[in-house]
């Protein structure tokens, strides 16, 4: 049966018809959508895990129990799984296992765009790159297999690309696998140095065995058109090649990055006259065929930075632009914002209007980085606020600890900022941690997370209790605030950084898109009134412009927040 | 058979991903091989948003480049000139008349250009105006501007109407259906 699938829901059937029982992930654009797509299997466990790590040792746990199991991130996500994913390589699997692991090369929405790929060398563990959708569902599909012949886990590397793409997929059936048994074998899973030492040899020898299946494998095919001109390609690289050189030239489509095969490309090479590998990021195959000692043209002609395109390929290959004509005037851009009646802009302009140094972290509250609030100094990575801000104050003193704060959403917090806050508590810094707890997962689409209440499904969970975890950390100050009272965020953010102790403030009101959020009536400007003094454009929000001289409210956007009508001095917003 | 390249541009929250679903899978219905390639996450928070639909024999890349779509479908002004450049110099631009500023404009840092349309059309681009906005709220919802720009562009492919109106039944909720219906219609014959 045919099906237009985005590749990430490509993923999910082709893991579900794989035979998948469990799947444990943390949200993560662009690869959030293939646990999204599972949890509407109901004969199958989901869940969203508070991170990758733990994901991917509930992935373990399940396939060390005889299941067919997977986890997905994105690639950043990978990092913090990489620690269970090394010895993962050792271990094995019981059931077969597969990560999911999405890139975002030129960094849709990403801090950086790391190759996965590396991981995959660096662990030794096989991975599998689809080019589309019908692909993504048959990689996925026979990751399992490979999984469990070669007794290892296998990466399935994604990119925005292929992950939010829609192609047609020819979709099969679900197949049967059981259960395996339970047998304990402590020489293969309990990773002491005396059993470990005895696995890495057989790690080597599962990579030769994989090097070998890579020369002849329905994951790399070759295409040969041409003797002139050959191409070694893989992933949404092959697509834009074929878009760009359709059969006048031969291709080499790499399908499986880790291992790569030798002889197929050596043959290859040796059928064409000048050879080119043509790869997003990294040069990861173009190194494999330098060491190969072939001659190859690559990183020099393709960037190591961002996305090709159709137009990359051919501008490499010396075809013309196509004709295009633009406007004059200048576009403005056009930046993602917070939301009109987002709950996080109230305690933003509170840290900016103070000029409090503020360390942030990874969501929605990124946005608060934008003008015209400019009230972030740092985003680093998921977790990092809160023990960054108390290196910070390490480094500054009692004069830092006076003017600077962590700032965290509840799902971040969860996921790795708990650890930072035991630290401040442990190694006493008199930190002020501010958890924006707008009860859910927000930039990746809202997911349910420990602190909502839900689980995946929307059943009730269990619910993580914020103000008592903090303290149970070690943290006596937990004060909560409601970020559209700026009055009360202002007095108690003032009187925490004045605390000679550590503490936590909790700014909780939901996220404004929630379903469960009913909107208020729009606020209207009496024109009389206003006296044009702009107090409330400094809130940017996207609601609110000037129009005739005179601040104006957008009826269509506006949620009732009332956040403007504190600031306007001259009650003029109704 | 050539891969005929079409974008949807707006901002984010005006819905161009149930537009970019609709063409998508009725396309897939007319037989095509077809690729629809969506940004989530960042982009949708107010942003700028580029959809790209393509279709043909056999479509490889997902994405289109300048110079190469025969159709732009634009929810706002500004993001139609923004992506006008993507537009063969033979294609069209349908075009929501709207006008959503940028958070540079409301800020005073930017200017919106005003009469960008005209500009767009004196350099030959065949720009294809209308007031979605006010045919959608005609149809019953603010939000059917989607299916009113969609019912407009349908006018650029060689589809048949009642094909159209089948894809909106396999695409939309029940209970807006009848809406978008009457949406797509206004949208055709204005």
């Amino acid at each position: 049966m045919k099906k237009l699938m985005i590749g990430n829901q490509a993923v999910a059937a082709g893991l579900y018809d794989g035979g998948l029982q469990v799947v444990s992930s943390y949200p993560g654009t662009p690869s959030t959508e293939i646990t999204e797509f599972l949890a509407k299997y109901d004969d199958i466990h989901s869940e969203w895990a508070p991170n990758e790590k733990v994901a991917c040792e509930v992935a373990f746990g399940a396939s060390l129990a005889g299941a067919r199991s997977a986890c997905a991130m994105k690639h950043v996500g990978l990092n913090v799984a990489a620690d269970p994913l090394f010895t993962l390589s050792y271990t094995g699997v019981g059931g077969g296992m597969v990560i999911c692991v999405a890139d975002d090369p030129a960094m849709h929405s990403s801090q950086n765009e790391q190759d996965s790929r590396h991981y995959a060398m660096a662990a030794k563990v096989p991975m599998l790159e689809p080019a589309d959708s019908n692909e993504a569902y048959a990689y996925a599909k026979a990751a399992f297999t490979l999984s469990e012949e070669y007794d290892t886990p296998v990466l399935l590397r994604m990119c925005t690309r292929i992950a939010h793409s829609q192609s047609v997929v020819e979709v099969g059936e679900r197949e049967n696998a059981p259960l395996k048994e339970y047998v304990k074998n402590p020489q293969k899973y309990i990773m002491m140095p005396a059993n470990a030492i005895k696995r890495h040899p057989i790690v080597e020898q599962r990579t030769n065995a994989l090097r070998t299946l890579a020369e002849d494998c329905l994951f790399n095919k070759v295409e040969l058109n041409s003797d002139e001109v050959g191409i070694i390609t893989s992933g949404c690289s092959y697509l834009y090649v074929k878009e760009a050189l359709g059969d006048t030239v031969s291709v080499l489509k790499i399908g499986m990055p880790y291992p790569l095969p030798t002889q197929l490309i050596k043959d290859f090479a040796s059928k064409v006259k000048k050879l080119y590998v043509i790869e997003e990021l990294d040069p990861v195959i173009e190194t494999h065929v330098r060491s190969l000692g072939i001659d190859v043209v690559g990183k020099e002609l393709f960037s190591l930075l961002g996305e090709f395109s159709q137009q990359t390929i051919a501008a490499a290959f010396g075809k013309e632009a196509n004709a295009s004509v633009c406007a004059d005037s200048a576009i403005p851009n056009r930046p993602p914002m917070m939301c009109a009646g987002c709950p996080h802009r109230g305690l933003f302009y509170t840290l900016a209007k103070n000029k409090i140094t503020a360390l942030g972290d990874i969501g929605c509250y990124t946005l608060g980085a934008v003008p015209p609030l400019n009230a972030l100094d740092s985003t680093l990575c998921m977790g990092a606020s809160v023990s960054g801000l108390h290196g910070f104050n390490l480094a500054r003193g009692a004069e830092a600890e006076k003017k600077s704060v962590a700032v965290i959403g509840d799902s971040t917090f969860m996921h790795s900022g708990m650890t930072g806050l035991v630290n401040v508590a442990y190694n006493a810094t008199n930190s002020t941690v501010i958890i924006l707890d707008n009860s859910i997962t927000g930039m990746t689409g809202h997911q349910q997370n420990p602190t909502t209440g839900y689980n995946i499904k929307g059943d009730p969970a269990a619910k993580v209790n914020l103000e008592a975890l903090c303290r149970a950390l070690g943290i006596n100050r937990v004060r909560v605030v409601d970020p559209y009272n700026l009055k009360e965020c202002d007095t108690v953010i003032k009187e925490e950084l004045a605390a000679e102790e550590p503490s936590v403030i909790i700014s909780r009101r939901p996220c404004v898109l929630l379903k469960s959020v009913k909107a208020l009536p729009a606020l209207k400007v009496d024109a009389d009134k206003c006296k044009s003094c702009k107090r409330c454009m400094t809130l940017g929000c996207p609601a609110i412009s000037m129009k005739d001289g005179k601040a104006h409210v957008d009826a269509t956007l506006c949620v009732g927040c009332g956040v403007c009508q504190q600031l306007c001095p001259f009650d003029a917003i109704v | 058979m050539k891969t005929t390249s079409v974008m949807i541009v707006g901002v984010g929250g005006q819905g161009s991903l149930l537009a970019s679903k609709l063409l998508g899978r009725l396309l897939m219905d007319e037989g095509y091989d077809v690729k629809v390639s969506e940004v989530h996450g960042m982009s949708q928070r107010g942003g700028s948003v580029v959809t790209y639909v393509r279709f043909g024999e056999k479509v490889y890349s997902p994405i289109v480049t300048e110079g190469e779509a025969d159709v732009i479908i634009a929810f706002e002004k500004l993001e139609a000139a923004r992506y006008a450049k993507y537009l063969k110099t033979d294609g069209r631009i349908v075009v929501n008349t709207q006008q959503i500023d940028p958070m540079p404009v409301i800020i005073g840092a930017a200017e919106y250009p005003e009469a960008v349309l005209d500009e767009l059309t004196a350099k030959g681009l065949s720009v294809d105006a209308l007031d979605a906005l006010s045919l959608a709220q005609q149809a019953g919802s603010s939000k059917a501007v989607n299916i009113v720009l969609m019912g407009r562009a349908a006018k650029y492919f060689d589809i048949p109407y009642e094909r159209w109106i089948a894809a909106i039944e396999n695409t939309v909720a029940p209970k807006f259906v009848e809406m978008n219906k009457v949406a797509f219609s206004l949208g055709f014959n204005a």
